[in-house]
């Protein structure tokens, strides 16, 4: 689309979307709206054979997969969170009958788990794959392990004998701040931070009615997907270390190699369906141990972490600290937004530089502001690195900005919903980089809706104060534009006319792979049940880029517009030929091509792909969509950041008992305007998992840490929502605006789990007149701040702050 | 299968009675997933919160991951292999595509068994007394509405039919 040059352009349903206008259309047009819901989803009432499989319990994920012999992997890990490493003896362990391999630091080729991950030229601090020096975290690797049978592996672990000289760690951002603080890296525990800055932000502070400030505090929380960390790995015929794992990035396989010292053909990567992964699974799990053993070894090895490992030791969300201080005018119009952001990097840098990155570019939210300013850092501290979270830092400043909207509602007496209505952006407007938004904007759209859609206020159930809230959000989705992101597909029908589509894409469950074959279909008319789809493997299939950062549905299904609609191209003139017809008379359905409005005249898709092949047609393609480029300068904080945006709205009716300050949610409306939806109901399920999900971060979910020790390492005190905490969900995908996805579709996997946090908060304020400034919203926070009518519980703020 | 370690047991997995030599210490998830040959029984947690692991222990829910494989012994297990016949697709499955109570599944198998059983005591359950009902089960993908949508319509089916399918 933007600056592919390939625009298909012969079915009905894209002249439809072109007269609307595509999404690189110049920002000073007027709004147009999305057509009405057209034919798209017409070959989707078939559902997908993975879902089949789900629901029959056949599907084989990481774990239900393996080899005769194989061997059981572990990782020992250091139970300390900062110390120097004295010595390590494995002599003891590797005694125990039936271990094959114990390795440490020193039998790691190339002992470091390298990316730049800034896409800015950030310098990153190297991760070891196993601790030999220094131990950072709680949890870190120091050993691993394979043994013929788990009992082995697991005796030998517990007889690798670490000797630890204690140090003195920093174990929270005002820690690592203090003057005089121990470095977790050499060169001081400031990470990365990100500045920009337009107009003139403390000229128009001055001129303000009125300056209003809050600090917001979010929590450090879990994935908690329900399918642990698992793959099982092994050397094939050829030579190749071949991993089939739970991993939402196949292009691993690259960081493998160099870890193995072995040429990056010689290490392929294997995605399975995955048991969910939130981001989670977007940098390496098991990969690198059981990689390591598999080539130590020579022989096939199994690694699952258990529930305890994962919550102790896998990279959580960032817990942000932000501190808004906002310039408005009588009637509630922005002039100045100066925003500062403090992010807990734990003990390495994994994806920080990105996701403070997020943070700081989207801090404004949907709000217009010509004089703005934000910064965001990136700490380290001696707790879990933190990185990959659905919403990765542009999820965390929705509870800034939009707590921050409703204080300047509150101490300008006007309503929430007028304060809003006063400053929502739209396509053209300049953000905090210098650049225009250039798509339209719905989410004044999606909070009507989300509002009306609520109804009446709800009574309470059980005597306590029953208040509404609301909130909005602007979200993006792709990666950011200085990645010059792309993703490659290959689709050929075969003889007999059923279709087969090879992409890398991860699948998390989202049905990545499924939306494949409804596009593919959508074009060339070929049924999902005549589709088959390979998706995830880093030597088969030609590379789409991980399932991340909102981005598959958008790259890896243009790339899919773009392969299917080159190879109806293709194939058209055999069935003109064939019909007697012209190009444009050509109808693409129910797995046949013929005469658009003459049922007698067509051929199946059989024939099609027969008579091509005999004129030496190949009924193939493979080909490559590219994103829109932009450039960043991380200097002057100025450039082009992400391609698009999702808006919308969730607003909410909750009752707060004020004896217990429990929380209960009594009606939740999630509104987002996805552009065009490929398949409504997977859409409508994204916004249902990922509110829900955004209500745990809100009300219960928490990792807690003391010195550098998690509280919550057991999931029988890491609290997720269950079936009993949750309201029925209203879930509404609106089809306002065109994105930039395939057919104009928006990306949906992160946006809906943004406004919950704010949304909640308001509605507690505008039960019990109390503004929580930090989540989540236990009962004891709320009930602690209705006993001094005020939350004080945002770390290292004073009263004066807030 | 040898018998030359362990404690012999025998267990029926879905109507099929087999035999096995397990060491007292494993559980009955391990034994399923290995030698039983049902991976479709899936480990969350470990810890016997989750509920990903529940099978029905002569007919009644369980987590495997909480049970000794010896304290099945001469035990009928269902696992959701046993829902319907090998290909086909019980109408609770059915009703599970049609209104997407599974996106990544893996909650799916524990879940089913679940809803199976409490609706052969309680045909007539309402949606709150369904909600109750499947609390014991976490899913993270589908903020638990979708699948509760899919209970009721399975419900009212069989409601419908009357044949306690």
């Amino acid at each position: 689309m933007a600056t592919d040059a390939h625009h298909p352009d012969t079915s009905k349903l894209i002249r439809l979307l072109d007269a609307v206008e595509g999404p690189d259309a110049p920002v000073t047009t007027p709004p147009r709206p999305a057509p009405a819901r057209g034919p798209l989803g017409r070959t989707s009432p078939v559902p997908h054979r993975d879902f089949v499989e789900k629901v029959a319990g056949t599907l084989p994920y990481a774990d239900d997969w393996g080899f005769p012999g194989m061997l059981h992997g572990v990782v020992v890990r250091a139970r300390v969170p900062c110390a120097r490493i004295a010595s390590i003896d494995v002599s003891e362990a590797q005694g125990v009958p039936g271990v094959r391999a114990v390795l440490t630091a020193a039998d790691i080729p190339h002992n470091a788990i390298s990316e730049e991950a800034s896409g800015l030229g950030i310098e990153q601090t190297v991760q070891p794959v196993l601790a030999g020096e220094r131990i950072r975290y709680d949890g870190e690797p120091v050993a691993c392990i394979a043994a013929e049978s788990m009992v082995a592996a697991v005796h030998a672990a517990g007889l690798v004998d670490v000797e630890y000289e204690d140090e003195d760690g920093v174990f929270t951002i005002d820690e690592a701040l203090a003057d005089g603080a121990p470095s977790v890296h050499p060169g001081g525990n400031t990470y990365v931070a990100y500045h920009s800055a337009i107009g003139d932000v403390d000229a128009a502070m001055a001129r303000a009615d009125h300056i209003i400030e809050g600090t917001y505090q979010t929590p450090r929380v879990d994935h908690a997907y329900l399918e642990p960390e698992s793959g099982v790995g092994w050397v094939d015929a050829d030579g190749v270390v071949t991993l089939r794992v739970s991993t939402q990035v196949i292009e691993h396989a690259r960081a493998l190699a160099e870890i193995l010292k072995l040429p990056h053909s010689r290490v392929r990567v294997i995605a399975a369906y995955m048991g969910g992964g939130f981001g989670g699974k977007e940098d390496m799990t098991v990969e690198p141990y059981l990689a390591a053993l598999v080539w130590k070894t020579r022989r096939p090895v199994r690694m699952v972490w258990e529930r305890q490992e994962s919550l102790l030791a896998r990279q959580k969300r960032h817990p942000f600290r932000m501190h808004y201080r906002t310039g408005v005018r009588d009637d509630g119009t922005i002039v100045a937004q100066d925003i500062k952001i403090l992010g807990d990097a734990g003990a390495y840098p994994l994806l920080s530089s990105r996701v403070l990155f997020a943070g700081g570019v989207n801090a404004t939210g949907p709000y217009r502001c010509t004089d703005a300013r934000m910064q965001s850092t990136a700490i380290f501290t001696n707790t879990v690195p933190t990185s990959a979270f659905r919403g990765f830092g542009a999820m965390q400043v929705v509870f800034g900005y939009e707590s921050q909207m409703d204080l300047i509602a509150q101490r300008l007496g006007l309503s929430r919903e007028e304060v809003r209505e006063r400053n929502f952006v739209a396509r053209g407007d300049i953000r905090v980089t210098g650049e225009p938004i250039e798509t339209e904007c719905g989410t004044r759209e999606c909070m009507h809706r989300a509002l009306q859609e609520l109804g009446e206020l709800s009574a309470p159930t059980r005597g306590g104060r029953v208040g509404r809230g609301f909130a909005c959000s602007m979200q993006p989705y792709g990666r950011s534009m200085f990645f010059a992101d792309r993703a490659s597909a290959w689709i050929g029908l075969e003889q007999d006319g059923t279709l087969v589509i090879r992409a890398g894409v991860t699948d998390l469950g989202a049905g990545q792979a499924a939306s494949l074959a409804n596009i593919a279909g959508e074009i060339l008319g070929v049924t999902v049940d005549r589709t088959s789809v390979h998706i995830g493997d880093s030597h088969l299939t030609p590379l789409t880029g991980g399932t991340f950062a909102t981005r598959q549905l958008y790259m890896s299904g243009n790339a899919l517009q773009k392969v299917a609609t080159l190879l109806r191209d293709k194939l058209a003139p055999v069935a003109c030929d064939l019909l007697g017809c012209t190009e444009s008379e050509l109808e693409w359905a129910n797995n046949l091509v013929g005469v658009a409005g003459d049922r007698a005249r067509s051929v199946t898709m059989a024939e099609l792909s027969r008579t091509a092949e005999a004129r030496d047609v190949m009924p193939y393609v493979h080909d490559t969509y590219h994103a829109q480029v932009g450039h960043f300068d991380p200097d002057t904080g100025q450039g082009q950041t992400y391609p698009d945006y999702t808006h919308g709205c969730h607003a909410v009716d909750v009752e707060v008992d004020e004896r217990t300050g429990e929380i209960t949610i009594l009606k939740y409306v999630a509104v987002h305007d996805v552009g065009r939806a490929i398949d409504l109901q997977r859409v409508e399920g994204q916004i249902h998992g990922a509110a829900a999900q955004g209500i745990g971060y809100a009300l219960s979910e928490e990792m807690e840490t003391e010195g550098g020790v998690l509280h919550s390492t057991l999931f029988a005190n890491y609290l997720i929502p269950t079936a009993l905490d949750l309201p029925d969900l209203t879930a509404i995908g609106l089809e306002l605006y065109l994105g930039k996805g395939p057919f104009g579709a928006r990306g949906i996997g992160e946006p809906p789990i943004g406004p919950c946090g704010p949304a909640l908060a308001s509605a507690v304020q505008d039960a019990v007149g109390v503004r929580m400034h930090r989540l989540p919203m236990t009962p004891e926070r709320v009930l602690a701040a209705l006993h001094t009518g005020r939350d004080d519980s945002v770390p290292g703020v004073t009263r004066e702050d807030t | 299968m040898t018998a030359t370690r362990g404690h012999l047991i025998s267990i029926s997995i879905n109507g099929r009675p087999t035999e096995f030599a397990v060491e007292p210490n494993l559980s009955l998830l391990e034994l399923l997933r290995t030698d039983g040959g049902s991976p479709e029984v899936k480990l969350g947690c470990g810890e016997g919160v989750c509920g990903t692991c529940t099978v029905l222990l002569d007919g009644e829910p369980v987590n495997a991951c909480l049970v000794w494989a010896v304290q099945a012994d001469g035990c009928e297990i269902t696992t959701v292999r046993g829902l319907a016949a090998e290909g086909e697709l019980h109408d609770l499955q059915n009703a599970f595509l049609d209104h997407a109570g599974s996106q990544c599944g893996f909650c799916t198998p524990g879940m089913l068994l679940t809803v199976k059983w409490y609706l052969d005591r309680h045909p007539a359950a309402d949606r709150e007394e369904l909600r109750h009902a499947i609390a014991g089960n976490l899913c993270r993908c589908t903020g638990y509405t979708k699948i509760l949508d899919a209970i009721e319509a399975y419900r009212d089916l069989r409601l419908k039919d009357g044949d306690g399918h």
